[in-house]
């Protein structure tokens, strides 16, 4: 079993089946989007145990026994996550293919934050208390592309997300 | 992609139990999902290790010991690696994305394949590295990426990775099981070049498992990082990267660690350069003068000759940045 969005799903028959594949296929949950397909893109970005991995290098067997959050699983169009709002406030995107992914990827990233993960950016290693500047934030979401060029809009959206959760 | 056998193990003795002929350790499977995708990897059978030992901890004498299960994220926000050995954790972290680093493990990253086209284009190119004897379309071809160092006229392909031009720079040990046995291995002797057997990327075995990885105690280890030259400021490959170390003892180098990514077929330790500096003078000219021994072998492709200039420039800001010196 797999826990998908709080509910237990059985694995897929055939070992091929990539995560990516049982979501959209094996369980409509369309959301999470194929872009390359070869880790590349991060269209695919899903949250497993509350960190972000992209589904579509992973077997669906992998991860048995865990839990995965995808979009569906964050906000509904009645009820939206803090960051689908301020995505559509500050023009996140345009077509919207890789907006899954960009916000899984973001909550994924305000963990690591937290965590104190360091990023290529970082300039001191020894500190364990991040602040999240624009760069940090550009340099976390680079494995998340958008061909629109929404980019701009994605970081002040996540800015906003971020200060609203701390008021 | 072919069929196979998934199985998960719970120890390395139980891994080595389920392994089998044409069966794959399986980590995190950034690269090894992809490879079976595009049919240049058919394995039968998956042992997925990622249940073995991804503990961080003090090693024999000092320095540390990783379990080769760790996920690179855990490695690079560990406390002592990022304060002990920083250049592994700036190593770490200037590769792939944030989303690939929480899957892959430090084992696969050893073992992961070149990126370059024509070992992944199955179809429509020439590999001697996928197929043995069938020949090289990226000597004569599009070869901006490749080799400058060590190559040979069946091979021109680099190795990937970012995180193990760091642990060769602090000879790091890789523990592996082999036939019940732990062996240890010096990092410098896992990877190769490629000659005439370019199929094969490192010394390993294939049923060989790797456990751990250690990271002897350097008195100077702390002062030590990695610059990574690429196409873009984020997620690409390595053109050109540097690993270093430095202790300078009343302005004399009284030793030097390094490294370099994306020049060779195996993660490059720049030995002739490190002879030079040690016991010499902390200045750019002699940097300049190492980093110049070192690329003097260097063999430009029709589409990398910028390489070598620039795997000397990046050479010497490391080693000017570490130094504290007025470049």
């Amino acid at each position: 079993m797999i826990t998908i969005n709080g509910t237990g799903v059985p694995l897929p028959d055939d070992l091929r089946v990539t995560l990516l594949d049982l979501l959209r296929d094996g369980l409509n949950l369309s959301g999470t989007k194929k872009g390359c397909n070869q880790g590349a893109c991060g269209a695919c970005t899903v949250l497993v145990d509350g960190e972000r991995v992209i589904s579509c290098l992973a077997l669906a067997v992998q991860y048995e026994g865990r839990s995965i959050v995808t979009i569906e699983g964050l906000g509904t169009a009645g009820s939206l996550h803090p960051l689908q709002q301020a995505f559509i406030d500050h023009d996140g995107f345009q077509c919207g293919y890789c907006t899954p992914g960009q916000i899984c990827s973001a909550v994924g990233m305000m963990d690591e934050i937290r965590r104190g993960v360091p990023s290529h950016v970082t300039e001191d290693l020894a500190s364990t208390t991040l602040t999240l500047s624009r760069d940090e934030a550009r340099e976390r979401m680079s494995g998340n592309l958008c061909r629109c060029g929404a980019h701009n809009g994605i970081i002040d959206a996540i800015f906003d997300a971020r200060q609203e959760a701390a008021e | 992609m072919n069929l196979f056998t998934y199985a998960r193990a719970t120890s390395a003795a139980d891994a080595a139990s389920k392994f089998q002929p044409a069966a794959k350790f399986l980590g995190g499977g950034t690269n090894l999902v992809d490879l079976m995708r595009e049919t240049i990897e058919r394995p039968t059978a998956l042992v997925d290790v990622t249940g073995l030992s991804s503990a961080i901890a003090e090693g024999p004498q000092g320095g540390l010991l990783i379990g080769a299960a760790a996920r690179n994220t855990k490695v690079a926000e560990d406390t002592l690696v990022r304060t002990r050995y920083p250049a592994l954790s700036r190593a770490i972290v200037s590769g792939a994305s944030a989303q690939i680093r929480n899957m892959a493990t430090v084992g696969g990253n050893l073992l992961q394949r070149t990126r370059c086209t024509y070992f992944y284009d199955d179809e429509g190119s020439s590999c001697n590295k996928r197929q043995p004897g069938q020949g090289c379309d990226a000597i004569d071809g599009f070869n901006r990426n490749h080799a400058v160092l060590g190559a040979s006229s069946s091979c021109v392909a680099v190795h990937p990775s970012d995180m193990c031009v760091a642990l060769a720079a602090f000879d790091a040990v890789v523990h592996i099981q082999r036939d019940g046995q732990e062996l240890k291995i010096p990092f410098g002797d896992v990877h190769r070049l490629p000659g005439d057997r370019p199929d094969l990327d490192t010394t390993l075995h294939p049923a060989d498992l790797i456990v751990a990885v250690e990271l002897p105690p350097l008195s100077f280890s702390a002062r030590s990082t990695y610059r990574k030259v690429r196409d873009r400021a984020s997620y690409a490959f390595a053109l050109v990267s540097v690993a270093a170390a430095l202790d300078i003892k009343d302005g004399k180098i009284a030793d030097v660690r390094l490294a370099l990514g994306g020049v060779a077929h195996k993660p490059w330790r720049a030995s002739k350069a490190e002879a030079m500096l040690r016991g010499g003078p902390a200045t750019e000219d002699a940097f300049r003068a190492a980093a110049a021994a070192e690329l003097a072998d260097a063999e430009p492709l029709s589409h990398n000759g910028f390489k070598i200039e620039l795997a000397r420039r990046a050479i010497v800001a490391v080693l000017v940045e570490l130094a504290g010196v007025e470049a």
